[in-house]
């Protein structure tokens, strides 16, 4: 990391060979297309996947079964038919009731009486049957001409911020911006050094540090479109809420993707083969898909571990971004989560710039 | 600049890998505008001497003059004043010809038009395709291009025609030939003792790590008739090669 060239002034902007290696990076990134569909597609498409399968919806009714074998228990059956809030069923016969109950089909049976009392039959460890229990009772008490003493009205609310895909459209652009970052780095140092294309650089005067710089560059050209691509996705189809300032959710992407383009320049350091460093790139990123709250949220890991996690960088990656979006937290609310970034840049460049092979 | 009339100047170089010795005392002097042959079987230290002088590896011990410059003191300038072919370098098979030749031209302060340089390794057909689409012989004549875009004073190659085909080898001795005669100086490896004997103007022979054999082609074909009996003579002196290049012409065979 000695030589910084400096060109002759006299040299166009476009053949600086800064310029010239970053287009380089460029060209190479879209040239090739499965590159393209992982950083760019791909993220999208979970995030349509998660929000349909976790979308919000309303919970689900009940099945409340009814023996019913003459029109004596009419009046129970009209009781619970007419509430909404449930699903009732009539069975004929007690064998046909109790198979019903047996294989979950229905949570509760409500067995009535000639004396106009009725019996509930259900597994109180089941929690849906111990609701349908509470449902179908009030259901019948109604219909019995029941009077509630305290009157009550009902106000219904939908928080955006509290939703699912909230929660995991920050979490998946931290996680792309781990994934670009640390394979956009590592796999094209390494790939270059098998190739022994860096070591024909090398028999070059073209200076180091503006090799490893043209990555920075481009890395930072594509993490706009990334981060744009995602979250105006996420904006417009699922009204994920951006309650931070825009200039501070841009600086924590900012020294987010190049902590992570540090991190990728460590791996790759000394790594001769491309097979080798992809190995080592999973070892790095795998315990972070897990601990650090890109899918579920990391506080469900015990609380000895919680310190460990919360110095992982893509938990403090993540965080940051949640408190951003969803809780319009200002700079100083994320200090700490940026500090435990900016940490990981220095300590990974630092070392990556000691350990790195040119050869 | 210092002026000299050495363009490699090699005294007692030595270099080992661990245990095994890979050049054990080697002594080159090569003049400003000679090209010169380093020859040897496989293992006999030619791609580590060659990659020593290229200022790639470090020596262990000996005196290493570069251009009349060292490695330890000239760093960029020779950098800037030398041409390199690498035995087994693949060059980024996403880039076309010329966006490969501006890049590595983009690195030398002073250098060749691209457009020239893509011509003289006749690849103008070839500009804007993608490397990966090329032949064995077309990447090979960009390697050289590459290193010829920095208008270099010496030239590196090593092996630059192995694995070849006597049309694309031959194209290659041509441009060798053409460098050589605007009174610059190449040092290259090869395998083939008919390349050798064509292109240069003395050969080293290298064994064990050091020369064993030092002379102008005819000089050591002559030195060995004394101790070897003669072949039983041929009607003619032509090779295969020869016969094989009348059939089929010298025209490029690149699709």
């Amino acid at each position: 990391m000695s030589e910084m060239k400096t060109s002759s002034p006299r040299r166009r902007f476009a053949d600086r060979s800064l310029v010239q290696l970053t287009l380089v990076r460029f060209r190479e990134f879209i040239r090739q297309p499965e590159a393209v569909f992982w950083t760019f597609v791909f993220p999208i498409l979970l995030a349509v996947g998660l929000g349909l399968a976790f979308r919000s919806r309303a919970p689900e009714r009940p099945k409340v079964g009814v023996l019913a074998p003459d029109a004596s228990s009419a009046r129970v059956v009209n009781s619970l038919r007419s509430d909404s809030s449930l699903m009732a069923e009539t069975f004929a016969t007690d064998t046909g009731a109790q198979h019903a109950l047996r294989t979950g089909k229905i949570a509760l049976l409500v067995v009535p009486s000639a004396d106009g009392s009725v019996k509930y039959v259900y597994d109180s460890q089941r929690g849906e049957s111990a609701n349908a229990r509470l449902v179908a009772d009030h259901a019948i008490q109604a219909g019995g001409d029941r009077k509630d003493p305290v009157a009550v009205s009902e106000q219904h609310v939908t928080e955006r911020g509290s939703r699912y895909i909230d929660f995991v459209i920050p979490g998946l652009l931290g996680m792309n911006l781990m994934g670009s970052g640390i394979w956009g780095l590592g796999f094209a140092i390494v790939d270059s050094r098998s190739k022994r294309l860096l070591k024909r650089f090398m028999a070059t005067p073209m200076s180091r540090a503006e090799y490893l710089m043209s990555f920075l560059f481009s890395r930072m050209a594509f993490l706009i479109l990334e981060v744009i691509t995602l979250l105006g996705f996420g904006v417009i189809a699922f009204k994920v809420p951006m309650r931070g300032s825009v200039a501070s959710l841009a600086l924590i992407c900012i020294v987010s993707a190049l902590a992570f383009g540090g991190i990728g320049l460590l791996i790759a350091s000394r790594a001769r083969t491309v097979e080798g460093v992809s190995g080592l790139m999973n070892f790095v990123m795998l315990p972070m898909w897990i601990f650090s709250g890109v899918f579920f949220s990391s506080s469900n890991f015990p609380n000895v571990v919680q310190p460990l996690i919360k110095l992982l960088p893509l938990t403090a990656v993540n965080d940051a971004l949640r408190l951003n979006m969803l809780e319009g937290a200002s700079l100083a609310g994320v200090s700490s989560q940026l500090l435990v970034i900016v940490g990981w840049l220095i300590v990974s460049f630092v070392a990556a710039l000691k350990l790195f092979r040119w050869r | 600049m210092v002026t000299t009339q050495h363009a490699l100047l090699v005294k007692g170089l030595k270099k080992s890998y661990g245990d095994v010795v890979a050049v054990d005392g080697l002594d080159l002097e090569m003049m400003a505008g000679e090209c010169f042959g380093l020859i040897g079987p496989n293992g006999a230290g030619k791609t580590t001497t060659i990659e020593i002088c290229e200022g790639l590896l470090e020596r262990d011990s000996g005196q290493l003059e570069v251009l009349g410059m060292t490695w330890e003191s000239d760093t960029d300038k020779l950098r800037e004043k030398l041409g390199i072919s690498l035995q087994d370098t693949q060059l980024s098979e996403k880039l076309t010809v010329a966006e490969t030749l501006r890049l590595f031209r983009s690195f030398y302060k002073a250098g060749r038009d691209i457009g020239e340089v893509v011509d003289v390794v006749e690849l103008g057909e070839k500009r804007d395709a993608r490397v990966g689409t090329l032949s064995g012989g077309q990447k090979q004549r960009l390697a050289i291009a590459c290193a010829l875009v920095g208008n270099p004073e010496l030239l590196f190659l090593d092996e630059p025609t192995t694995g070849l085909d006597p049309q694309s080898r031959r194209q290659l001795w041509s441009l060798i030939e053409d460098f050589k005669a605007s009174g610059r100086s190449i040092l290259l490896t090869t395998h083939y003792m008919d390349e050798a004997e064509k292109l240069c103007d003395r050969v080293a022979i290298v064994d064990h790590g050091h020369v064993i054999a030092l002379g102008t082609p005819a000089e050591l074909i002559a030195s060995i008739g004394a101790t070897i009996p003669e072949p039983p003579p041929r009607a003619s002196s032509h090779t295969l090669e020869d016969v094989f290049v009348a059939l089929t012409g010298r025209t490029l065979r690149d699709e």
